[in-house]
């Protein structure tokens, strides 16, 4: 990501927030040139935070919320790249070694940042993580089709999530910009996994088609609370089902896909509580 | 007019959404036409050769309207000329972007109805459809731009309403740009995020200027 780029765009929401981060405009300008990748989120951060002050109570809690989600991603793909009972294939492993490396990145990014707001972040430490949810999925982390399930949903739970949130977010349109940023990759993961799943017989697509997991059996039912209401075909008043153009006849399920839905918060988390409390 | 105008849509981002709302602002807009009609060149009887995207939630909207009509036209090109080579998978996949493509446009135009800028005529002139990989390569830079476009957008927008609208189609996008990556290099879905994990983000400004490419109707942008 290009702070610089993150810095302008700030100016030109707020053309005096070089004056408020620092009266030496040329040492803000130049900042970026002096610190090193690693520790910019943590350092612009600092300068929000020294720039709104208490304004950003509400980024910290969907920040934190955001990173708890991200804690259990990143615990789910290590555990499982790291279980010698799970036999991810090798043709596989790339992707899930890619996906890891992102949630864990997701991690350390909202980590810093959360501290540079001068929050505080939840950590690994702070929960308790049981990847079979308490027994619904006991077999996650030696059956390759469980783990597969339960990855598709983390990540098209995680989009919802992240979706759900974004509005609490537009009081600092650059860290808005970064949790979209988020938000398409997770929705990449999703995509991606559901082509494995496919490839392997199950009946989905890279997006989500009706209400539907294509996930079969207890774990179908398990996961159904994340993919409730995401047959809605009706977007701000507008019917998409019946769109007819051309040689296109839209139908419900295509209307479904062509739109994700978001989870508020409190249905998020009744999901992810089994994994992680 | 200008002045009421944002009146209007300052009073209407506070609102809870509603296709009520949504056709409130599009005749607010309808009384401010000429925004639009000023700066369109309409000189011919094909219509418009160019439309100006104005500087606020329906410049955006119209910028995504924009996106998601060259997006559209492209599937509808794609399968009805399917390249050599085309599976049945891809056939059944490319059919379905087609049609969430297309469910992108017909909201758009619904939804900001009066406001809507108007049909683009595109020039597909350097895209060999007979070609996978001409179509395939096409797609796939299509859809990295288009979730790249969303994500550089929904900080723009000042209702989160239409955020929301957004984030709705951005991830389906995503969800697109996943699947042809892997068809043109398997496990590459991802593989386009940087050290912290975040996807691509691009200004209108830089979107259009690629978007301009594949299109014969000039979009001239106040925004960013």
């Amino acid at each position: 990501m290009n702070f610089n780029n993150i810095l302008n765009a700030i100016a030109e929401q707020d053309p005096e927030v070089f004056e408020k981060v620092s009266e030496r405009r040329d040492v803000i300008k130049n900042f970026t040139r002096k610190v090193s990748l690693v520790a910019l989120p943590f350092a612009v951060g600092s300068l929000f935070n020294k720039a709104y002050g208490k304004s950003t109570d509400i980024i910290i809690d969907t920040l934190n919320f955001a990173l708890t989600l991200e804690i259990l991603e990143a615990a789910f793909y290590n555990q499982g790249l790291a279980s010698s009972s799970l036999a991810i294939p090798a043709s596989d492993r790339p992707a899930f070694v890619t996906i890891s490396t992102h949630e864990n990145a997701h991690v350390a990014f909202l980590t810093n940042t959360i501290n540079s707001l001068s929050g505080t972040p939840v950590s690994l430490a702070s929960f308790t993580i049981d990847l079979t949810a308490g027994g619904a999925f006991a077999d996650v982390l030696s059956n390759y089709s469980t783990f597969l399930a339960v990855s598709q949903t983390f990540e098209d739970t995680g989009v919802r999530a992240y979706k759900g949130q974004a509005a609490n977010l537009m009081g600092n349109s650059a860290i808005l910009g970064a949790a979209l940023q988020i938000h398409s990759v997770e929705a990449r993961h999703a995509a991606h996994i559901r082509e494995i799943r496919a490839l392997a017989g199950a009946s989905v697509s890279p997006w989500i088609t009706g209400n539907q997991s294509g996930i079969t059996g207890a774990a179908g039912t398990a996961v159904q609370p994340s993919y409730n209401g995401e047959d809605n075909t009706t977007q701000a008043g507008v019917n998409i089902a019946t769109i007819k153009s051309g040689a296109v006849a839209l139908n419900a399920n295509s209307a479904s896909e062509a739109f994700d839905e978001p989870l508020d918060k409190a249905a998020v988390v009744a999901i992810v509580t089994p994994f992680i409390h | 007019m200008k002045q009421s105008f944002e009146q209007t849509q300052d009073e209407l981002a506070v609102k809870n959404f509603s296709r009520r709302n949504f056709f409130q602002m599009a005749g607010g807009l309808a009384g401010a036409g000429m925004l639009f009609a000023a700066c369109s060149k309409s000189s011919d009887t094909t219509g418009p050769t160019s439309f100006t995207l104005t500087n606020n939630d329906t410049g955006i909207l119209n910028y995504a309207y924009a996106l998601e009509q060259l997006e559209a036209a492209f599937y509808i090109q794609v399968i009805a000329t399917p390249y050599s080579g085309m599976s049945g998978g891809e056939k059944t996949l490319l059919t379905a972007v087609r049609d969430h493509e297309v469910a992108h446009r017909e909201f758009f135009k619904a939804a900001l109805s009066s406001s809507a800028i108007g049909s683009l005529t595109v020039d597909f002139s350097i895209i060999d459809f007979t070609s996978r990989t001409s179509v395939l390569s096409t797609a796939m830079a299509f859809e990295d731009l288009g979730v790249s476009a969303y994500n550089g957008a929904g900080p723009l927008f000042q209702s989160p309403t239409y955020l929301g609208l957004a984030g709705k189609i951005v991830s389906v996008e995503a969800r697109h740009a996943a699947y042809l990556r892997d068809l043109v290099t398997p496990n590459s879905f991802a593989t386009n995020a940087d050290g912290y994990g975040l996807d691509f983000s691009k200004p209108p400004s830089v979107v259009l200027m690629t978007a301009s490419k594949y299109l014969k109707t000039k979009v001239t942008s106040l925004l960013p």
